[in-house]
């Protein structure tokens, strides 16, 4: 890992090395590229950049967007933005974490679906939406979500219709 | 085809005349023979609500309401053969709607710098930066009575004012596209729909306060309007928009986008400027002000994304066309992102002073389902619930607030009488709380105190006395916290307890919820009377909780229902009670 990461990395940091208040903008192209912030990035960043590994980490706590673990294959993004939870959102939230077994923030064991909650994906006049990997699927009801999941855990590519 | 026909029953009723209009009237083509030169469609939305039957005639752009069939051959003969109006079927619809921010919205290809110059675009920073002193355009801003739109409602021009006067020689300008409203998205709509335009408004923002750097702060969350907007500044740069010498005059001003994290508080002005500065988004306590000591120390304009899309407006028409509209102390329009309960779910852009009612009923074409309306949210989670009594009051910042609500960024939720607005407190309260950056007492522990609070409304274990020390936290937290987030957290809480106190006390008293939401305050259960033993609650029940057989009838065992609703909506003889 050492010797593919640290070029990859150093181009990042030489591009904002110069740049003010670069920390967050730093982690974020990381996170593009790795899905997440490993590790032995920060330890490498901390010394590229020499700023203490806990100022990097200070800053990857605070910000919920900033993942510390590898994501899984499928991101399952429930919308709990105000419209879809009016709409029914908790209900399918609970029915998906009965089906999955994980909760927000949780990768199954299989590292097919991991579960997320955000809030307003933009399209409320759809509510409630789910988002799984970048395809929404909105005006979703309690009993759609077996067969929405069933189509991404059969092999190859999935079939349901997005909206 | 010469010409297109568009219908639609506008009235949204039980009886969808549309199909009907819409065969009579190609029969009637037929007739005539001109079947194969004037086509006829059935739309889904043809802009006009409550209007009967709807028809717009293209390319000729005529529109006529509560149409009948006998009106058909009249319509055909003596207006879409020769092309003429029939005045007295005209719809003399006037839309409430009025478009300055989203003008270019879905109009413009926004990747192409020079559609939006053929649109009128730049000539406001052309005007400015050849014609106007810095004091000029803050008396323009202020004769337009411009205020913030990212909730505060603060005169932008004071703002500048203020800015301009500190003495430095780095200064900055910040567009706040936070946008943290979980359920609205005006600001994301304009970044992605008309950059430019934002851009435009940030140039000018910066020439009158000297600032020489600007930054868009966008959430993460919104990659494409941050996609948009990269390609946009990098375009203004190519067209001598930004960078050095900007139009040939001696000013000069650099632009760079900084991502926002997923933290609500981000949105907050002073935490918004620690993030900008690469650290945890903490707010600090003002005075100091952004205007004078913002990013890195240094003299700081903070602007809505919406208040900086009305400023090239505002500088090509005059601050007095602007001032022309809207209210005493509310001017120019406002963007709405209507959703929850409503027909037509999306955004709209009115003039201040519009009501409530005409938002959500002549635009939005009503509530969903037609139930009751129970009140309008605004505000988000530090706004308030407005009900349907004071629907006619005229949208401004002063209305807003003296309902215990705000304008805030433009959220606009419908809720029926399906909704529970102790649900609804614990919704935003909940946010609030997950995204309180903890830093001082009052919010981080109010907060959680509150929601614990009504948490047991919710389950029926609460008492009266609980009411009012929710009160009391509620003030503490205005008074005592740190930052608006804190400040206002607990708005939704108040608001909802001084509109639906009987609703409040239902749950705590009779243990009852009535809009059959908190899950633990009823149970379901068949009602033997009703049953005709279909089995089907039976066969759909998730967990079992039912048993019986068709010989026996069903019961509900009230301990294994996990209240998932499958039961009550799969039974087609209302046998299922939820009391
Ligand atoms: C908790 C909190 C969240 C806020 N979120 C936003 C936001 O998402 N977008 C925004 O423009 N302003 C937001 N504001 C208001 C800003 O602090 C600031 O007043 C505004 O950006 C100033 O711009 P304006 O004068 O153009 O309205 C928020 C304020 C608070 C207290
Ligand atoms: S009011 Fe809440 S969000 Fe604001 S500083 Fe205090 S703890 Fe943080
Ligand atoms: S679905 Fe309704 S009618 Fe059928 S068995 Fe259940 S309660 Fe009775
Ligand atoms: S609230 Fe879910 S998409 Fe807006």
């Amino acid at each position: 890992m050492e010797t593919s990461v640290v070029p990859d990395i150093a181009n990042v940091v030489e591009k904002w090395k110069d740049k003010k208040g670069n920390l967050i903008m730093i982690l974020h192209e990381i996170q593009n590229q790795y899905g997440y912030v490993p590790r032995e990035i920060s330890f490498q960043l901390s010394k590229l950049l020499d700023v203490p590994l806990a100022r990097i980490y200070e800053v990857l706590t605070f910000y919920n967007y900033f993942k510390l673990k590898p994501p899984g294959k499928y991101t399952v993004s429930v919308c709990m933005g105000t419209a879809c939870y009016l709409k029914g959102a908790p209900e399918l939230l609970e029915e998906l974490h009965h089906i999955l077994g994980i909760k927000e923030g949780e990768t199954t064991k299989d590292g097919m679906f991991q579960l997320e909650i955000v809030r307003c994906l933009g399209c409320c006049g759809l509510a409630p939406v789910v988002k799984i990997g970048n395809k929404i699927y909105g005006g979703l009801k309690r009993s759609d979500i077996v067969n929405l999941l069933s189509q991404y855990s059969k092999e190859g590519a999935p079939v349901a219709q997005p909206v | 085809m010469e010409k297109t026909v568009f219908i639609k029953d506008t009235d949204g009723g039980t009886k969808d005349r549309t199909r009907e209009f819409y065969t009579e009237f190609i029969n009637q083509l037929r007739e005539r023979k001109l079947e194969d030169k004037i086509q006829v469609v059935r739309v889904a939305d043809v802009g006009v609500y409550n209007q009967g039957v709807v028809m717009r005639l293209l390319p000729d752009n005529f529109l006529y309401g509560q149409l009948e069939m006998a009106n058909i051959p009249a319509l055909i003969d003596e207006s879409v053969v020769p092309g003429k109006r029939i005045d007295h079927l005209t719809c003399h619809h006037i839309s409430k709607q009025m478009k300055i921010v989203l003008r270019n919205c879905g109009v413009i290809d926004p990747e192409d710098i020079e559609d939006y110059i053929a649109h009128d675009g730049y000539q406001a920073l052309a005007k400015v930066l050849t014609e106007y002193t810095p004091e000029k355009v803050i008396e323009e801003m202020k004769a337009s009575g411009l205020r913030g739109r990212g909730g505060a409602g603060y005169p932008t021009w004071l703002k500048w004012k203020f800015t301009r006067e500190v003495k430095s020689d780095e200064k900055y300008v910040i567009c706040n596209g936070d946008e943290g409203d979980p359920g609205a998205y005006m600001d994301r709509s304009v970044l992605e729909g008309d950059p430019h335009t934002v851009i435009e408004g940030m140039v000018i923002a910066a020439y009158v306060v000297g600032a020489t750097q600007g930054y868009f702060y966008i959430r993460a969350e919104y990659p494409l309007a941050v996609d948009r907007i990269q390609k946009a500044i990098a375009q203004a740069y190519d067209y001598g928009l930004l960078g050095k010498n900007i139009l040939g005059s001696s000013f000069s001003l650099d632009v760079d986008v900084r991502l926002g994290a997923g933290a609500f508080v981000c949105g907050e002005e002073t935490a918004l400027l620690a993030s900008v500065e690469g650290k945890r988004g903490y707010p600090h306590p003002r005075p100091p002000y952004p205007a004078v000591k913002g990013l890195w120390n240094h003299p700081t304009v903070i602007n809505n994304v919406e208040t900086l899309a009305n400023i090239s407006s505002i500088m090509l028409k005059g601050g007095k066309w602007f001032s022309g509209i809207g209210t005493e102390t509310s001017k120019g329009t406002k963007v709405f992102a209507v959703t929850g309960k409503v027909k037509n779910s999306g955004l709209v852009e009115v003039p201040m002073g519009t009501t409530l009612r005409e938002i959500v009923f002549d635009i939005g074409g009503g509530v969903l389902n037609d139930k009751k309306i129970k009140a309008v949210q605004t505000g988000g989670p530090s706004g308030g619930v407005i009900p349907e009594d004071f629907h006619n009051i005229p949208v401004g910042y002063e209305n807003l607030q003296k309902l215990g609500s705000i304008m805030g960024s433009g959220g606009m939720i419908v809720m029926d009488e399906t909704d529970c607005m102790v649900d609804i407190a614990k919704f935003y309260l909940r946010f609030c709380v997950d995204e309180s950056c903890g830093k001082c007492a009052p919010c981080r522990i109010g907060g959680t105190q509150l929601l614990n609070i009504l948490e047991k409304i919710s389950e029926g274990t609460a008492h009266l006395d609980d009411l009012k020390k929710m009160r009391k936290i509620s003030f503490a937290m205005q008074k005592a916290s740190l930052c608006g987030l804190g400040q206002t957290a607990s708005n939704p809480v108040l608001s909802t307890m001084s509109f639906f106190e009987e609703e409040y006390k239902t749950h705590v008293v009779d243990k009852k919820c009535p809009s059959r939401r908190c899950s633990r305050l009823f149970s379901y259960s068949i009602i033997q009377e009703k049953c005709v033993k279909c089995g089907a609650c039976y066969r759909n029940c998730p967990v079992n909780a039912i048993s019986g057989s068709r010989e026996s009838g069903y019961k509900i065992s009230e301990n294994a229902c996990i209240r998932c609703n499958r039961c009550f909506e799969v039974c087609k003889f209302n046998a299922i009670d939820r009391g």
